[in-house]
């Protein structure tokens, strides 16, 4: 086959891969209860997912692995349980407020670790999540403590003309957790595909022939973390939707190692790869945590099976031999 | 005015002086070589003008600005476009792309989350336009770590030359490389100085390479400037025949 040909046919095999995922998100509520499922559980699997994709911006298209990364996340939690609970009830108010305290908070911290690289990159974030973990631990009085944050709800959307329930219509809610996602999402790709985004990949590949253009790299990585860091806390702030509920333990250090095994397990190389990592941890925590308490002993080996076998995670696998 | 004034740097490492009161001048047009023996500081000495590491003293000048404190991304933004001895590519990229990644920075649109379709044009032609330099136009949807070693470094070159350098430096362009290869880059170097008119700082180790291509002759050794002189001075200086041209022979 010619190359031009080769290459025409692979762009529409992506697309159609994309359209199928898309189509596949949509009507996820209507096919997914023929499969044993709920629609709850999609939502979880859409919010974590767009969690190990974040962390996958960073880690797979810029080469920093952060493992703190449930900081942000919790952040937005808590931004958005604080906003619901002390000061508006208002959802969309909620969750841009947990984005921004999440990206502002990553935006000051990453400023301090972009020139640490590799593991000295990831003990750093780990000990700064672990700032955030133990503050929200002890400050009991504002956080909840241990308990976590309660007492707050999603709030129906008001949109001037008719309301949208979200609270009581977990199909509803779904589709509005899709929405924030597609947004997150359509921005992620827009920036991977950008000038911009072909510098965060010049870094992954080659730190000194970056530098040998012109690219202040740590400048580079600072706003890739930052951007990263935004859509961390979009993801936090959804996910305290999702449970009426911001918990400790969405900070800890635990919570940035299970969205980067998302990330790895899926393929870190491939954009939608965390996406079906995080399909694959939810849905599994979802049926063995009722079968046996030890199911991360489960996650963990399957974990093991994909590192050593599929490097380049269940996506990576799953393209190469369509090709 | 020349394009690149060193006055005077010394580089200490500790107890070691690697580079020591080296002077050089280079014009706008010319094609300098630096040779000398192994351990004579000849990278050390490229290290200190593409910014690696500051001197311990001297002063370096580029296109008359005072350059010694920039750093290294600032120097590339200036116009000094540098390649090395181990070839520095993106190797999972096409060869396109990592030209393409060159001329969309000098462009001016590294920090854009978007390009339109005439900027896009423009850096496309650019790409195009280098890599026909170099001769890798055939293999432009060739991904650069797949290619053989000559073509990397065509490839790396041709990323130094999307920034529209005024100074190329070049770390042993035909390093590791065998005949074909030598003769093939050799003849590229040769056709960016005479025809393109690139000012080009190389160090180099083979000596057919070097009195091919080179206007003028540095001698390092020991971390000193030997001597500086054309090729025919420098195959007479009998000092130098001493240090390293009799060594080799």
């Amino acid at each position: 086959m010619k190359p031009e040909l080769q290459k025409q046919t692979k762009q529409w095999v992506r697309a159609a891969g994309v359209a199928a995922i898309w189509a596949a998100l949509i009507s996820a509520p209507f096919w997914m209860p023929l499969f044993g499922g709920y629609t709850a559980l999609g939502t979880r699997v859409l919010v974590l997912g767009l969690a190990a994709m974040s962390v996958n911006f960073l880690l797979g298209f810029t080469g920093v692995l952060s493992f703190g990364h449930a900081a942000w996340f919790g952040l937005g939690a808590y931004g958005a349980g604080f906003v619901l609970k002390w000061a508006v009830l208002s959802t969309p108010v909620a969750v841009i407020a947990g984005t921004l305290l999440g990206g502002i908070a990553g935006a000051l911290l990453g400023a301090l670790l972009v020139r640490r690289r590799g593991v000295y990159f990831a003990m750093v974030t780990i000990a700064f999540g672990q700032v955030f973990y133990y503050i929200a631990f002890q400050w009991s009085s504002v956080t909840g403590g241990d308990d976590g944050l309660r007492g707050f709800s999603r709030q129906p959307l008001d949109l001037g003309l008719f309301r949208i329930d979200i609270l009581s219509s977990a199909n509803n809610f779904y589709f509005f957790v899709l929405f924030c996602f597609a947004l997150a999402v359509g921005a992620m790709g827009f920036i991977l595909r950008s000038p911009f985004g072909r510098t965060m990949i010049a870094i992954r590949e080659n730190e000194r022939r970056s530098r040998f253009l012109s690219i202040p790299v740590e400048r580079h990585i600072w706003i890739a973390f930052t951007l990263s860091c935004f859509f961390m806390g979009l993801a936090g702030a959804l996910y305290a939707l999702v449970n009426n509920f911001a918990d400790p333990k969405g900070l800890h250090y635990s919570q940035s190692g299970d969205f980067v095994m998302m990330a790895v397990m899926g393929g870190m190389r491939s954009f939608w790869g965390p996406l079906l990592g995080a399909t694959v941890f939810v849905v599994l925590q979802d049926y063995l945590s009722s079968v046996t308490v030890n199911w991360m002993s489960f996650v963990g080996l399957l974990f093991i099976l994909v590192v050593l076998f599929f490097p380049r995670g269940l996506l990576g696998f799953l393209q190469r031999s369509k090709a | 005015m020349n394009v690149l004034e060193i006055d005077n740097v010394s580089k200490r490492f500790g107890n070691l002086v690697a580079v020591r009161d080296v002077s050089l001048s280079v014009a706008k047009g010319e094609l300098c070589a630096i040779i000398g023996p192994n351990g004579a500081g000849k990278t050390t000495f490229f290290n200190l003008i593409s910014g690696f590491f500051p001197p311990t003293s001297g002063t370096i000048a580029f296109d008359g600005n005072d350059i010694t404190k920039l750093s290294t991304h600032e120097r590339v933004s200036r116009g000094m476009a540098r390649t090395f001895q181990i070839t520095e590519i993106f190797p999972e990229l096409t060869v396109f792309e990592n030209v393409r990644i060159a001329a969309e920075v000098a462009g001016g649109y590294r920090l854009r989350p978007w390009i339109n379709a005439k900027e896009q044009a423009q850096v496309h032609a650019r790409v195009e336009e280098t890599l026909k330099l170099v001769s890798l136009e055939t293999k432009t949807n060739r991904l650069v770590g797949e290619l053989a070693h000559g073509d990397q470094r065509a490839a790396e070159i041709a990323m130094a030359l999307a920034l529209k350098p005024h100074l190329l430096l070049l770390d042993e362009p035909t390093a590791g490389m065998g005949d074909q290869e030598t003769f093939q880059i050799t003849q590229l170097i040769r056709r960016l100085h005479r025809d393109s008119n690139y000012t080009i700082v190389l160090i180099e180790h083979d000596m057919r390479v070097v009195f091919h291509l080179a206007d003028r002759i540095c001698v390092l050794d020991q971390g000193k400037m030997l001597a500086q002189g054309t090729p025919q001075e420098i195959a007479a200086n009998e000092t130098v025949q001493a240090a390293y041209l009799g060594n080799a022979a």
